[in-house]
């Protein structure tokens, strides 16, 4: 299928089948690799991207369902503070669960935002409960978002 | 894969497709339980309608008796609506990560129908009601009806699943909920327990209790019900019509999340738990 739909701002067409998961399309029609898969089950979150604003795991949605829509990824402007906030708390490690805890982060913060509530640790943690990280605990991780969150309010 | 796909952006042009459709048609919803399955293929898409644009098929309205879902709202819909209310809100909210809950929807866990579902234990207990339609016309059955088996329902291939009718909560009846998994967020369950019930005069009036991944299927605990109808809910009517539920209404097995002894053991103390909750 022809799929048309917004990528980072820009106007994308693609021939994909139309389950073929956005994960792929982004990465391999688009060359956009800062996405990655780490399990590919929609367990680890590494492959997070924002669409329509809202965070999901690009490996669980179809190409057909990606038609018109908004999509943000890693490479996508708007995530400058929250990534800021990640160097400066030291928030990563080998990096493959970054870009899906940066951009989980950001919709974190924006939802926060709209609503008016202060991202505390507990909503912190339960934002990214579906972000994994292998190389250590959450504690930098934590911090950053945190960080991120003062910065954007 | 050469499945056919269609997307179509209306509900009569759904209904239209699936008019004639076969028993390996597919509706795709939020893609949370299906897309793993294409991907590791343990279900290989031929005919698949997707459903996902229909937004007549979204929100949560008021309406006679209770409230109507649609069934596409997702778990992160279900959590953040003021219509929704409590045991139905915390199941919503448990089901899983935010990028879990933006896209799982009530439809998609009626239809997938898996034993581990969330929201079904809530249904089942709440005796929603499932609304089907089809070009046909549509029909609607108890949710506990329409789940038949492991990962079946009672869908025929032309019709799909509209929406879900919660009752309203009647007066004095108590609803409890409780989800355990390996960890807090993020996990499939262990066991799963949902639990409605009145009192009047000291008696138990109303009862209905359901539970997830201690069957082959979603099921409702008759034996509980059972036990305790008409009876002075005391410890020790309590702990055993908990203990009949156990012995006769699950069936648990071992698997990699847990043990079938374990389950039997969790399911016997959270009906406890609970049942001291809803019956005080």
């Amino acid at each position: 299928m022809k799929l048309r739909f917004t990528v980072n701002g820009a106007e994308r067409e693609v021939d994909v089948a139309p389950l073929a998961r956005l994960l792929d399309v982004l990465r391999d029609e688009l060359r956009l690799t800062g996405t990655k898969e780490g399990c590919g089950e929609g367990e680890c979150g590494a492959c997070t991207v924002l669409v329509d604003g809202e965070a999901v795991m690009s490996c669980l949605v179809a190409g057909c369902q990606a038609a018109g829509r908004d999509v943000v990824t890693i490479e996508g402007a708007g995530h400058e503070a929250v990534q800021q906030a990640f160097l400066e708390e030291g928030g990563a490690q080998c990096g493959i669960c970054t870009s899906g805890m940066i951009v989980a982060t950001r919709a974190f913060l924006e939802e926060r935002e709209r609503e008016g509530k202060p991202a505390t640790v507990e909503a912190a943690r339960e934002a990214l409960a579906g972000n994994l990280c292998r190389c250590t605990g959450y504690g930098k991780v934590i911090a950053a978002v945190l960080a991120a969150g003062g910065e954007t309010r | 894969m050469n499945a056919r796909v269609v997307s179509p952006r209306t509900l009569d042009d759904a209904l239209a497709e699936l008019q004639g459709a076969s028993a390996d048609t597919l509706l795709l919803a939020g893609g949370t339980d299906l897309m793993v399955e294409f991907e590791n293929g343990r279900t290989e898409p031929r005919h698949v309608v997707d459903v996902w644009a229909l937004d007549e098929l979204r929100g949560v309205r008021a309406e006679d008796g209770g409230v109507r879902l649609g069934a596409l709202t997702t778990c992160a819909e279900l959590e953040r609506d003021p219509l929704v209310t409590d045991v139905l809100r915390e199941a919503a909210r448990e089901v899983g990560a935010v990028q879990i809950k933006n896209r799982a929807t009530l439809g998609g866990n009626l239809g997938t129908a898996s034993p581990a579902a969330d929201l079904n234990p809530v249904l089942f207990a709440l005796d929603a009601v499932v609304r089907l339609r089809s070009a046909a016309g549509e029909r609607e059955l108890p949710c506990a009806e329409f789940v038949t088996g492991y990962r079946a329902n009672a869908r025929r291939p032309d019709e799909l699943i509209e929406s879900v009718l919660v009752p309203a909560r009647a007066e004095n009846e108590r609803r409890a909920f409780r989800k355990v998994g390996t960890r807090k967020a993020q996990s499939i369950s262990k066991v799963v327990l949902a639990i409605a019930a009145r009192v009047d005069g000291g008696a138990v009036t109303a009862l209905r209790a359901a539970a997830g991944s201690v069957a082959e299927r979603t099921v409702l605990l008759p034996s509980l019900e059972q036990a305790l109808a008409g009876r002075a809910p005391d410890a020790a009517a309590v702990e055993s019509a908990a203990r009949s539920a156990v012995r006769a209404d699950v069936s648990p097995i071992d698997d990699v999340r847990s043990t079938a002894r374990y389950r039997r053991e969790l399911l016997f103390r959270l009906l406890k738990r609970l049942l001291r909750e809803v019956l005080a």
